[in-house]
């Protein structure tokens, strides 16, 4: 055999022709006539490609079809949870918090900053606030989004609000942080104490795992910037409600310290541990004065 | 199933192309838009990253 006659399927049906010395009106002709000189054995190949198909067949093809169309939905939906979803609501995010902030900038502030004086009180000395004591705001009403918080570490454009309470549905799935109702507000003496999530939704504390001595986490509210510097973390329960108050982890102390708790799921995807991270209030930045150098550029930018 | 959706499209080839692009379009709108908005909701712990109260 050549190589033609390989790739040929009719080369063979062309070679008996040629022996009976007729012409050829056209290959379906040729294919016809093998097909009746030969109507069992090799002409099972030749046979037209479509035939009637059992109902039985028919029910499984569909019900295959059906299956790789569930395959595809499940991908698909993985796709945009953990992907598309993302965008949108960091997209979300960026336009509320700019959104808070410009409203902030263009009220008045609530709290007129006072110059500090030399406090004479020596348990006051430290730390001393340049602009005075940080004020502290009210009780908002559950989910309104009453700060916007920055943090470096977590990406240079890094800001997203925070709204009260942390009930999934109506706070933490909209990409930024939840408030705990029962924890302090910015500022003040105890615990202000924050969730969110860490993968899907935004994934908005993804690195809270990767925060360093030192790093700034700033609350922008309308009173103006508070500045917390990360102290430590902690890994706990999920029952571990001490985390959250006024003095981590001692129930019944009396707060000295301005703190800030963020709380999240540990490990990645599973979350049967939560991550705890802590920072204390360092400054005050009233809004008169402007926002902190680190974040100036980004404030609602 | 899709071969005789396929075969239901009016047109020739390329009319069928386009109707199968503008649908396969529909249905990735309203999935994003409405359906795995309302899965996700559904499948949503309780309680991921907050500890309890």
């Amino acid at each position: 055999m050549t190589e033609q006659q390989d790739d040929d399927p009719f080369a063979a049906l062309r070679a008996d022709d040629g022996d009976a010395a007729e012409p050829v009106p056209s290959r379906k002709a040729a294919r016809r006539a093998q097909a009746e000189a030969e109507p069992a054995g090799d002409a099972d190949l030749r046979r037209p490609r479509r035939k009637k198909r059992s109902i039985g067949s028919r029910v499984v093809g569909v019900f295959g079809e059906l299956l790789i169309t569930a395959g595809v939905l499940v991908l698909l939906f993985l796709g945009w949870q953990f992907s598309l979803n993302g965008i949108m609501l960091n997209n979300q995010q960026a336009s509320d918090a700019n959104d808070l902030a410009a409203g902030w900038a263009t009220s008045a502030p609530s709290a007129t900053p006072v110059p500090s004086v030399t406090p004479t009180d020596p348990a006051a000395l430290a730390p001393s606030w340049p602009y005075g004591e940080p004020p502290v705001m009210g009780a908002v009403e559950n989910t309104e989004s009453f700060a916007v918080m920055y943090v470096p570490r977590f990406g240079a454009d890094f800001k997203k609000t925070i709204a009260e309470g942390v009930d999934p549905r109506a706070v933490l799935n909209n990409g930024g942080a939840g408030h705990y109702s029962n924890s302090q507000m910015p500022g003040e003496v105890g615990n202000f104490a924050i969730a969110a999530h860490r993968d899907g939704w935004g994934s908005p504390f993804l690195k809270i795992n990767e925060l360093q001595l030192g790093d700034k986490v700033y609350i922008e509210t309308q009173d103006g910037w508070y500045t917390y510097t990360y102290r430590s973390s902690e890994y706990v329960t999920p029952f571990g409600v001490g985390v959250i108050d006024p003095v981590p982890q001692v129930p019944d102390a009396t707060p000295v310290d301005r703190l800030i708790t963020l709380t999240s799921c540990n490990p990645l995807y599973i979350a049967s541990e939560r991550i705890i991270a802590y920072g204390v209030l360092t400054d005050w930045t009233p809004r008169s004065v402007g926002a902190p150098a680190e974040i100036a550029a980004i404030v609602g930018a | 199933m899709y071969a005789a959706l396929w075969r239901i499209l009016p047109g020739p080839i390329w009319v069928r192309i386009l109707i199968v692009v503008v649908l396969l379009a529909a249905v990735l709108f309203a999935l994003a838009t409405w359906v795995f908005p309302w899965i996700d909701d559904l499948t949503t712990p309780a309680q991921d990253v907050t500890v309890e109260q």
